[in-house]
């Protein structure tokens, strides 16, 4: 009998319905893994009841002769910084510890609504801030990917799984859930993807309601799917996606039916390569790889063509000005008053308290961020930093659509390196920032993007390849990405050690 | 320019002043959030997540709130601004959920306005001013705290927590407590004229924040204080004198003024420094990124100018042009509500110079005496008309028009009923008249001769003796035309 | 760039977040490198570069002036409200009490 949980989302949904098996049986399965996998530390709070309630529900429908849900059967893990009503939900951070939401987010709303079920909350950087999952509140979450070197050079450390959907990733390629959502500010759904060799897109700004999940930075932040192929990310995003009346930024446009236009012939699409990301003291097997991106598109029926994206390279510093400037601001809510913690010190008054409590309970990357957007908000300080990274970004948004006259979509490495080791980056906040340096622009622009496996270093980890498209052409994103996993031939699988 | 002086010891002072009020916008909903704006409920009650800034929470316009900037800058002949945008003002206060207040800084709704004001009410020749507004914007209220329920904790409510203001900002042209009194009040009629406030300040959905300083005539601005929620005419107007002479007698010792945010005790009518912190002031605004700039198009800027009502300036120009006097047109234009009920009067077809008459001096005077306002008036436009129309054609005189008007403010009842069941119509039947002067002439027959003979200020004695033999209810101008004719003339021999 | 000791101290009380003076002591240089690394931003001329306002072109939409039309963002939900407050009484949040 198949192991379900080999299964991916789109396996699951037609296998239920087509009565091949049980979603009561997919969501057992998952269940077990999740309970197997508490090494990994990926999952802050298993949902078991929720994930049966909905396999029950799928199930009894099919038994009924009703039509199915989209998802029903299908089971995912939930990043922790979506408020799930009546399970708590923290954003990995100490001041949010024992929170429990009264309400749903959106997003997360819509996959129910789709009869997807939850099993559980995903661990993650501590409010979205970081690319290694090393800033949790409740403890690292551990690639299951090793290095093959294991007994020689490499050694058996424990890896990052990227972040900040560290949680996310982990699940995913561990096969503890055929799908997760995550969100990305800066590359936290791709950057991931990369590190554990799964698949995740960040739609456009604007897709996927913001309302409900935890506002890391507003003009960044989106919710998008991971998942182990890119038909599996089509459907989960469909899912996903769709505009919301609550949240004011939302696009007022009809989901396209992503998985159904999915095609992997690349004729007439012109594939930009931007030469400024070819970095200085970029590993030869990333551009290696990115060679081979080039022709596989190329066979896929794509033409080639260099661009030039000539601000790339102030796009990190920018958004290490924006993200942390609309940080500072959206996490002054966090405050002891209404929800999470309180630290009442002795005598304390009321500015006391607020100072103890967040300095209790956020972590010390939250702070980081947190005094560096106060800071670039500064009086004094505000046109030189914040108004300057805003100019720019209007710069960056500016050479993208340069770029989009002579191409259709572009192709770059996801990430500068493969997973480190847990602890390897962590002693310099700029050395940990520089993982975003291929992620953060399109992030800027708005743009979809998505992170598809390309391959396996020379220590058997994942290499990650980027396609960023025209704002709303989530759909020439996902077939280019379609067309590089026909020809990757990636079926690589971290091997169980936990 | 003013000629309000404080004098000091060294010589005259000139005070600059400018008003920051803050007008809670008539609206159903909050500007953020679909949780209701009414009054006294219980504490918490209306209260969205969004409100609470619950986690994951985003904020979307309400439209109507808007639409009442927009209308109120309208009135004030401002520069709307098309596009404008939300900024986060940024601090940390318990009544401030978010940490952040939704704010425009940068780009406000409204820009330039004025508001004319005359410098004395009471005399409808006296000179006006003209008062800059700097600008108009929209922002959040905060919710309330209350330190007095509780020995060592304060109660947070916000159910006032993200209501709309607008902030209405005064250029520093003012330069009196009067001025500034009759700005205030101007401001509020406007405000209830347009419907975009209420006004009440008792309530709290209008208040003021006063900065004030002062100078020797000739000299640059001095420095500002800033004395804020003050939720009176009066009290603003204290706080202009108090705080202005305070920093007179601080500059005349060889002090300093410093810039601080005060706050105005009642009771012992003087203004006293907020506890500051040294950073207080420093709030990073900022563009919020969860609000995209608003913009506003042609068809719905013309939809609020059609919908402004005619505004207290023109109205009362128009009362004047119909005959009404400028002190009366003055009294009658003051409130929204007064004004609404004349032309109501008017509408049924009185004409304006008795209609104005008859309103000041009989309604108003009624209204005093009896505690109420025009709002719960006893006597609607259509009753007054009604009664107005029986003096016109001749039914009642003026005296007995009095009686009937206060039968009706006891029982109610309309004026033609009144005087159907009392019998108050007046007698024009010269016949009658006739009778009963003879009876009294006969009666008075020395006074007659004294009258024939030259004493003419004995018509008036008659005419009081043909009144009340005939209750009141001869009609004046036939008496006297009778009584001319019957007495004949004085002449002085 | 060098950030001192008392500018952390500063921005950490504007952050109303309480810190020792070790913490700042060890703060300052993580975040004056922090600092210089986006200060390479004053190299690029903006002259005549409108900032971003909106990253995908977008309308601000407006909703209508309706009491509680949403039950998500309406009111009359005061447990809700109150569920997570660490101190709540009488219907109210509760604070330490504040001298105005």
């Amino acid at each position: 009998m198949t192991d379900l949980t080999d299964l991916g989302i789109a396996g699951i949904r037609d296998g239920v319905r087509d009565g091949s098996f049980s979603a009561r049986d997919v969501a057992d399965a998952f269940i077990v893994k999740v309970s197997q996998a508490k090494a990994l530390n990926a999952f802050l709070v298993e949902t078991p009841d929720h994930a049966i309630a909905a396999a029950t529900a799928a199930d009894t429908a099919r038994a009924a002769g009703e039509t199915l849900k989209p998802l029903a059967g299908v089971p995912i893990g939930m990043k922790d910084l979506f408020c799930t009503k009546g399970v708590t939900t923290t954003a990995a951070s100490h001041i949010l510890e024992g929170f429990t939401p009264t309400y749903e987010s959106t997003v997360s709303q819509n996959l129910w609504d789709a009869g997807a079920g939850m099993l559980g909350k995903l661990n993650m950087d501590q409010f979205a801030m970081g690319s290694s999952n090393e800033t949790s509140a409740f403890g690292n979450v551990i690639s299951p990917w090793k290095r093959n070197d294991a007994n020689g050079v490499g050694g058996n450390a424990a890896l990052a799984p990227g972040g900040s959907s560290g949680g996310s990733s982990s699940a995913v390629a561990a096969r503890l859930c055929p799908g997760a959502t995550g969100t990305d500010t800066g590359g936290s759904i791709r950057q991931p993807a990369a590190f554990t060799g799964i698949s995740g897109i960040k739609p456009t700004y604007g897709r996927c309601s913001r309302w409900g999940t935890i506002a890391f930075a507003s003009s960044l932040d989106q919710a998008g799917p991971m998942a182990r192929d890119v038909r599996d990310c089509a459907i989960l995003l469909e899912a996903m996606a769709g505009f919301d009346a609550k949240d004011g930024t939302s696009l007022q446009l009809d989901v396209p039916k992503w998985e159904a236009g999915l095609s992997a012939n690349l004729n007439g699409l012109r594939v930009g390569i931007p030469k400024e990301y070819r970095v200085d003291g970029m590993p030869e097997e990333i551009e290696a790889l990115w060679q081979k991106g080039i022709e596989w598109l190329k066979d896929a029926g794509a033409t080639i063509v260099e661009v030039s994206l000539p601000h790339t390279k102030y796009a990190l510093p920018a958004y290490y000005i924006i993200a942390p400037a609309e940080a500072s601001s959206n996490l002054a809510r966090y405050d002891g008053v209404r929800y999470g913690i309180r630290d009442l010190p002795a005598g304390s008054g009321l500015q006391d308290m607020y100072a103890a409590t967040r300095a209790d309970g956020f972590g010390p990357e939250v702070k980081r961020r947190v005094m560096i957007g106060t800071y670039v908000l500064s009086a004094g300080y505000y046109d030189a930093y914040y108004t300057q990274a805003q100019k720019i970004r209007t710069l960056i948004a500016r050479d993208f659509e340069k770029a989009w006259e002579t191409c259709d979509v572009l192709l770059t490495p996801t990430a500068p390196s493969a997973a480190f080791a847990l602890g390897e980056k962590s002693a310099d906040p700029i050395a940990m920032y520089l993982n975003d340096v291929f992620t953060v622009p399109s992030s800027l622009a708005g743009l979809p993007a998505m992170s598809v496996p390309g391959g396996l270093d020379k220590q058997g980890l994942p290499l990650g390849l980027q396609i960023i498209g025209k704002p709303l052409d989530e759909q020439g994103v996902l077939n280019a990405g379609l067309a590089i996993e026909q020809r990757a031939g990636f079926t690589a699988r971290p091997e169980a050690w936990w | 320019m003013s000629d309000y002086r404080i004098q000091g010891e060294t010589g005259e002072w000139e005070v600059v002043i400018g008003l920051e009020v803050h007008a809670q916008v008539t609206s159903n909903a909050k500007l953020f959030s679909g949780a209701a704006t009414a009054f006294g409920a219980e504490p918490n009650t209306q209260v969205s997540l969004v409100d609470a800034a619950m986690p994951g929470m985003l904020p979307v316009p309400n439209r109507e709130c808007i639409r009442q900037a927009v209308r109120t800058g309208m009135a004030i002949d401002a520069q709307i601004n098309k596009w404008s945008r939300f900024d986060r003002k940024n601090y940390f206060y318990a009544d401030l959920p978010q940490g952040y207040q939704i704010s425009q800084l940068y780009h406000p709704i409204v820009g330039e306005g004025a508001i004319d004001i005359s410098l004395d009410e009471k005399n409808p020749d006296a000179a006006g001013k003209r008062i800059g507004v700097e600008r108009i914007h929209v922002e959040q209220d905060a919710g309330k705290l209350m330190h007095d329920q509780h020995p060592t904790q304060s109660y947070v409510d916000l159910n006032r927590s993200g209501v709309a203001l607008m902030e209405i900002v005064s250029k520093p042209d003012l330069a009196s407590p009067a001025e500034t009194g009759a700005y205030l009040r101007k401001l509020r009629s406007i405000l209830r004229y347009v419907g975009s406030c209420d006004g009440n300040m008792e309530e709290g959905s209008m208040r003021a924040d006063v900065n004030v300083s002062v100078r020797k005539p000739g000299d640059e601005l001095g420095t500002r204080t800033e004395t804020k929620n003050v939720n009176s005419v009066r009290f603003v107007m204290a706080v202009v004198e108090q705080e202005a002479r305070r920093q007179v007698e601080v500059l005349e010792a060889g002090g300093k003024i410093v810039q601080e945010t005060r706050l105005y005790d009642p009771d012992r009518n003087e203004t006293r420094s907020m506890r500051s912190k040294e950073d207080a002031h420093d709030y990073r605004y900022f563009p919020d990124p969860d609000l995209l700039p608003l913009v506003l198009d042609d068809a719905f800027l013309e939809e609020c100018r059609a919908s402004l009502p005619e505004l207290p300036d023109a109205k009362r120009a128009r009362y004047e042009a119909l005959g009404i006097t400028a002190y009366q047109a003055t009294v009658l234009t003051a409130e929204v509500e007064a004004a609404r009920w004349f032309d109501a009067l008017l509408d049924a077809g009185v004409k304006p110079a008795a209609a104005a008459n008859w309103t000041t001096s009989e309604l108003f005077g009624a209204l005093n005496r009896t505690g109420k306002d025009i709002s719960n008036s006893p006597v609607s436009p259509a009753q007054a008309a009604e009664l107005l129309g029986l003096i016109a054609d001749g039914t009642l005189s003026g005296s007995l028009a009095k009686q009937v008007f206060e039968v009706m403010l006891e029982t109610g009842d309309g004026a033609a009923k009144v005087v159907e069941d009392r019998g108050l119509k007046q007698t024009s039947d010269t016949g009658a008249i006739e009778k009963v002067i003879a009876e009294v002439m006969a009666a008075n027959s020395d006074k007659v001769a004294d009258y024939r003979g030259g004493k003419d200020k004995l018509f008036g004695f008659f005419v009081g003796q043909t009144m009340k033999a005939m209750g009141g209810k001869a009609n004046p101008a036939v008496v006297n035309e009778v009584l001319k004719t019957a007495l004949g003339e004085s002449v002085a021999p | 760039m060098s950030v001192d000791t008392a500018t952390v101290k500063r921005i950490a009380s504007l952050a109303r977040i309480a810190i020792t003076d070790e913490d700042a002591a060890r703060m300052a240089p993580e975040l004056g490198n922090i600092l210089g690394w986006i200060e390479m931003l004053g190299e690029v001329d903006t002259t005549g570069v409108e900032p971003m306002t909106a990253v995908i072109p977008n309308t601000l939409r407006l909703r209508d002036d309706v009491v509680n039309a949403d039950p998500l963002t309406g009111g009359n939900i005061r447990e809700q409200v109150l569920a997570n407050a660490p101190v709540a009484e009488h219907g109210f949040f509760a604070v330490p009490k504040v001298i105005e």
